[in-house]
């Protein structure tokens, strides 16, 4: 019901917004529909009209998946002061078209280039910031603690102790890794991570953008490492029939020991019966040794549309969007992590380890199918389901994957 | 009779007969046995792994829940947001232009006949990005109303060729007589014709309620958010959110299906008839 | 009544040429602008590059160069052919289940409507029932091969059983389709016919061979262009059951096309568009056979 609110109240901004925009108030959309994050909007908006009594904020709550669509229509018919949406390559279909706002001055007068520092690669383009990040969450390896401990494995820091501690556990009748690739993008975690591991971020970030063609040796090597889990049948059988959250019960249930996931998985293992002891969490173990260890870390932003009406309230709005209080604030409520290196920590573990591991971290990718071009990104992350369900046409992958990137990135 | 009739058969073909008729329908109807049974299934059941055998009990909370817990029953209010307008709105222009190409002989008869036919049969794909674009444009996008033009504007055509293959089929000489006798066009229409329709109105309404209400890729096209979305496309969306949850699955499909399955037994026989039309000579 | 037929003015004069068209307007013109109209719009827009968004570009035949060179349309149209290839065995299917059914026992009428049942249900649910009845691990379906053959395969995530597996999901309810048709020819054959055939002692497969099928064939063709029509318009099922996958292997032009124009991984309407096309020429091969053999019926009323 409020949503169907939101959106007659959309309508009704819509009149308002054609004959003269208030001064004061600015127009926010946003897809918080989630209870969580729809509480953590709310409290946003509440504290920031507390201390900015002077604007009014006037917020359109959007349908988490419509939102996607509904972006691309109201950007240009009936663009907001602000709206939500997401870092990396994904912002930059709209840069493109010139529908997002320069944002650079908010940036340097807020002091923002040094707290926002993990994330100011991915606000970038063309050397200019294109808008504001306020949340993200780690990937990285969960783990059941209990059976690492009944094996007597210690989580693996480098590749080697990976591989011995997954024949380990195969050979207790444990599948190493638990995966549900139906949805495609759980393969994309995987080959990020490879890839960061075994070539580093800036290969990855010429990968992603279209720069390096995907039959260079480099990536083969990356799909070779990957090889070395696929072949002995480390993943879960029938991953491609299962969705995600499918694979959680066989974690569950004892038969499946890792699993490489965001954060959000841990929320799921909880439901499924785990205790906040069984589960542990790890970094990704380190390949190509003294290669700078960067992570994914997909980031949730607000921008400027370029045709908005009152963009001096929508900086104002967005400094503080940026401060150490309000990320941490709606960041406790979102169970995420703030993206300003200043805010208070996290009580909770694993967003605690989360917060250290992502602050020291070199960089951070997006994660596949948000840094590199979505029709690319559709296309390699069946290249990368295929392969780990035949892991021997690797070859034939690879050049259909280089034809879909000679095509995508002309 | 084709096939010979059983009766005149053996006893023991007859006796088998009769056995087969049930246990083939059985193996017929599985998937939704299977389905109905699991929407029955406590959540206990499937977590403790007993899929097949004997449910521990009647989990009639699965349906409270699918009710409680998910917009399911906002989806069906769309639905019928979309269905019931969209048969009284095809229903009443095929009556209109069915009558038209079944009583007047003009020369274009034929071709407009045979456009509303063709366009029956097109891959909606064609239709889709312009139709989406101009209800876009038109400020009905995500709204039932958008829904409702595109599907009464396409089952017209269905509608058109039924009603006036109906209307051929009425004697002719009932509106000869009222011609001479002076009563104007849109009375015959009106007074003469339509009365006898009603069967093929019938017919056609129990059809296209089916066919709109089973609508999944219009819905999907036109419709993006959960206020104004059927059930068919909201089944789909709450599938993503209930993974491994079959029994909530099965539960809002049995609801989603109900409908259109309740319509058809009630109207069975007018369901039947508009679906066979043209099978037989005639 | 006489003198106010005589006494007509305009209207009255030309009430029959008029008539015609003020009857058909108002679903015209909606069928028109809805359906009509797009087509060629739709044409229009697939020697386009655009992304929904900024201007569309004209690219002239560009989109159709690009998809001559595109894998995943190959593959989905040889899955287009096997569908169309295996679908029309819904046909002989429903056939035989007419024929079974077509006796006058206790209860059949009850028999024939719930045989039928799979028709009215919607395809999002057949989808959806399917995909619980392959699902590894507790499908009953695959639990039915596990038994058999000691082996378990997830039809839906292996891609040489997984477009088979959609149409059976698609022939399920196409085949009751079928049925009903058939039920309803074989309500109206010709008693003396069969008697005649009977007396000549024709019997089983020569008596429904060269007697009955020909009296059905007008149900056989109304079978057969639902059923055509039906394999090319395959989306529901593809969509819900495995969206094209696994990699693509699914694949279907019907779907193909929606994934590429609106889907989140592209916004590529011009593109999408073009495949639309492809696919409404493969279809228009088969509504002008429709269409022609409707001129003939016409013709000899």
């Amino acid at each position: 019901m409020t949503k169907f609110k939101a959106l007659a109240g959309l309508a009704l901004s819509a009149l308002l917004m054609g004959s003269a925009a208030f001064a004061g108030e600015i127009v926010i959309n946003s897809d918080h529909s989630d209870p969580a994050p729809k509480k953590a909007m709310e409290e946003l908006i509440a504290d920031f009209q507390a201390k900015h009594p002077d604007i009014t904020v006037k917020w359109n709550n959007f349908d988490h998946e419509g939102y996607k669509a509904a972006i691309r229509n109201f950007l240009t018919a009936d663009p907001p002061d602000v709206a939500a949406w997401y870092a990396g390559n994904r912002m930059a279909p709209f840069v493109g078209a010139g529908l997002f706002e320069d944002v650079t001055d908010v940036w340097a007068s807020n002091g923002l280039d040094e707290q926002l520092k993990s994330s100011a690669a991915s606000m970038t383009i063309d050397g200019t910031k294109w808008g504001v990040p306020y949340t993200y969450y780690q990937w990285g390896i969960y783990y059941r603690a209990d059976i690492f401990a009944e094996q007597g494995i210690a989580p693996p820091k480098t590749w080697a102790e990976l591989l011995a501690a997954s024949e380990k556990l195969k050979a207790a009748g444990i599948t190493p890794f638990a995966i549900g690739t139906k949805a495609l993008w759980p393969t994309g975690g995987w080959f990020d991570y490879l890839n960061l591991r075994v070539n580093g971020y800036e290969f990855h970030m010429e990968l992603t953008s279209g720069k390096v063609p995907y039959t260079d040796p480099r990536v083969k090597a990356v799909f070779e490492k990957w090889a070395e889990l696929v072949g002995p049948g480390y993943f879960l059988e029938n991953h491609a029939a299962i969705d995600w959250q499918d694979a959680i019960p066989q974690m569950v249930q004892g038969k499946a020991a890792m699993y490489l996931m965001g954060n959000f998985a841990v929320a799921t293992m909880k439901d499924g019966g785990l205790t906040e002891d069984q589960i542990g969490f790890m970094q990704f173990p380190e390949i190509t040794p003294g290669i700078p260890m960067a992570e994914d870390a997909p980031t949730d932003t607000f921008h400027i549309p370029s045709g908005a009406k009152n963009k001096e309230d929508a900086k104002v709005f967005l400094a503080y969007l940026a401060s150490p209080e309000a990320q941490a604030k709606m960041n406790a409520t979102l169970g995420q992590l703030p993206v300003n290196n200043q805010a208070a920590k996290p009580s909770d573990k694993f967003l605690d380890a989360g917060f250290t591991m992502l602050s020291n971290a070199y960089a951070l990718a997006q994660f596949y199918d948000r840094d590199a071009d979505a029709e690319m990104a559709k296309a390699g992350m069946e290249g990368f389901q295929e392969f780990m369900v035949k892991p021997d046409q690797i070859d034939r992958i690879l050049e259909r994957l280089e034809k879909v990137r000679a095509k995508v990135y002309k | 009779m084709f096939p010979t009739p059983i009766q005149k058969a053996s006893p023991a073909a007859r006796i088998g007969y009769q056995v087969l008729l049930p246990v083939a329908l059985m193996i017929w109807l599985i998937p939704l046995i299977g389905v109905a049974v699991t929407s029955l299934r406590p959540a206990s059941d499937l977590a403790a792994g007993n899929y097949f055998g004997i449910p521990s009990g009647l989990a009639f909370e699965n349906y409270a829940a699918v009710f409680r817990d998910s917009p399911i029953g906002w989806y069906i209010l769309n639905s019928f947001k979309v269905t019931v307008p969209t048969v009284i709105g095809a229903v009443a222009l095929s009556c209109l232009t069915g009558f038209a190409l079944a009583v007047y002989g003009f020369r274009a008869n034929l071709w407009v006949f045979f456009a509303f036919v063709a366009g029956n049969f097109i891959p909606f794909q064609i239709l889709m990005v312009p139709v989406r674009d101009m209800t876009l444009r038109a400020g009905m996008y995500d709204t039932t109303l958008g829904l409702v033009l595109f599907h009464i504007a396409f089952q017209t055509g269905f509608c058109t060729l039924f009603m006036r293959n109906f209307i051929k089929g009425l004697p002719f000489a009932l509106i000869e007589s009222a011609r001479v006798e002076g009563v104007s066009e849109w009375r015959i229409f009106r007074h003469i014709v339509l009365p006898l329709m009603r069967p093929a109105i019938a017919a056609l309404s129990v059809l296209v309620f089916t066919f709109v209400w089973n609508d999944y890729f219009w819905a999907t096209v036109l419709v993006q958010g959960q206020h104004a979305m059927p059930v068919t496309a909201g089944l789909y969306s709450l599938n993503g959110q209930w993974v491994a949850a079959w029994h909530l699955v099965s539960a809002g499909s049995i609801v989603a299906a109900l409908p259109p399955v309740l319509m058809f037994f009630l109207m069975q026989r007018h369901f039947i008839a508009g679906l066979t039309l043209g099978a037989t000579k005639g | 009544m006489s003198d106010t037929a005589r006494s007509a003015g305009f209207w009255k004069r030309n009430q029959l040429k008029i008539a015609p068209w003020a009857f058909l307007a108002p679903g015209a013109i909606m069928f028109l602008l809805y359906v009509l109209i797009p087509i060629v719009q739709s044409v229009w827009i697939s020697f386009h590059d655009w992304d929904g968004l900024g201007d569309k570009v004209w690219i002239g035949l560009g989109n159709y160069v690009e998809l001559l060179d595109d894998d995943t349309f190959y593959v989905a149209l040889k899955n287009n052919l096997i569908w169309l290839a295996l679908y029309l065995l819904a046909i002989p299917m429903g056939l035989a289940t007419a024929l079974f059914l077509n006796q006058t026992v206790w209860g059949i009428r009850l028999y024939k409507s719930l045989f039928f049942f799979p028709f009215v249900i919607s395809q999002v649910v057949v989808g959806l029932m399917f995909t619980w009845f392959y699902a590894p691990d507790f499908g009953l379906f695959s639990q039915l091969i596990k038994w058999l053959t000691g082996t378990e395969i997830a039809v839906l995530a292996d891609e040489r059983f997984v477009t088979l597996g959609i149409i059976v999901a698609g022939l399920w309810p196409q085949t009751a389709y079928c049925m009903i048709l058939y039920l309803t020819g074989l309500n109206n054959l010709n008693p003396e016919q069969i008697e005649a055939a009977r007396m000549d002692n024709a019997r089983g497969w020569r008596l429904l061979w060269h007697v009955i099928l020909p009296q059905l064939a007008p149900a056989t063709f109304i079978a057969m262009v639902v059923t055509v029509i039906g394999a090319l318009r395959s989306f529901d099922l593809v969509s819900i059951m495995t969206a094209g996958g696994p990699y693509g292997s699914s694949q279907v032009l019907s779907y193909f096309m929606y994934e590429q124009a609106l889907s989140e991984y592209g916004y590529r309407m011009g593109y999408g568009a073009a495949i639309a096309v492809v696919l409404f020429l493969i279809m228009m091969v088969f509504i002008t056979l429709f269409i022609v053999r409707m001129i003939a019926q016409e013709r000899n009323r």
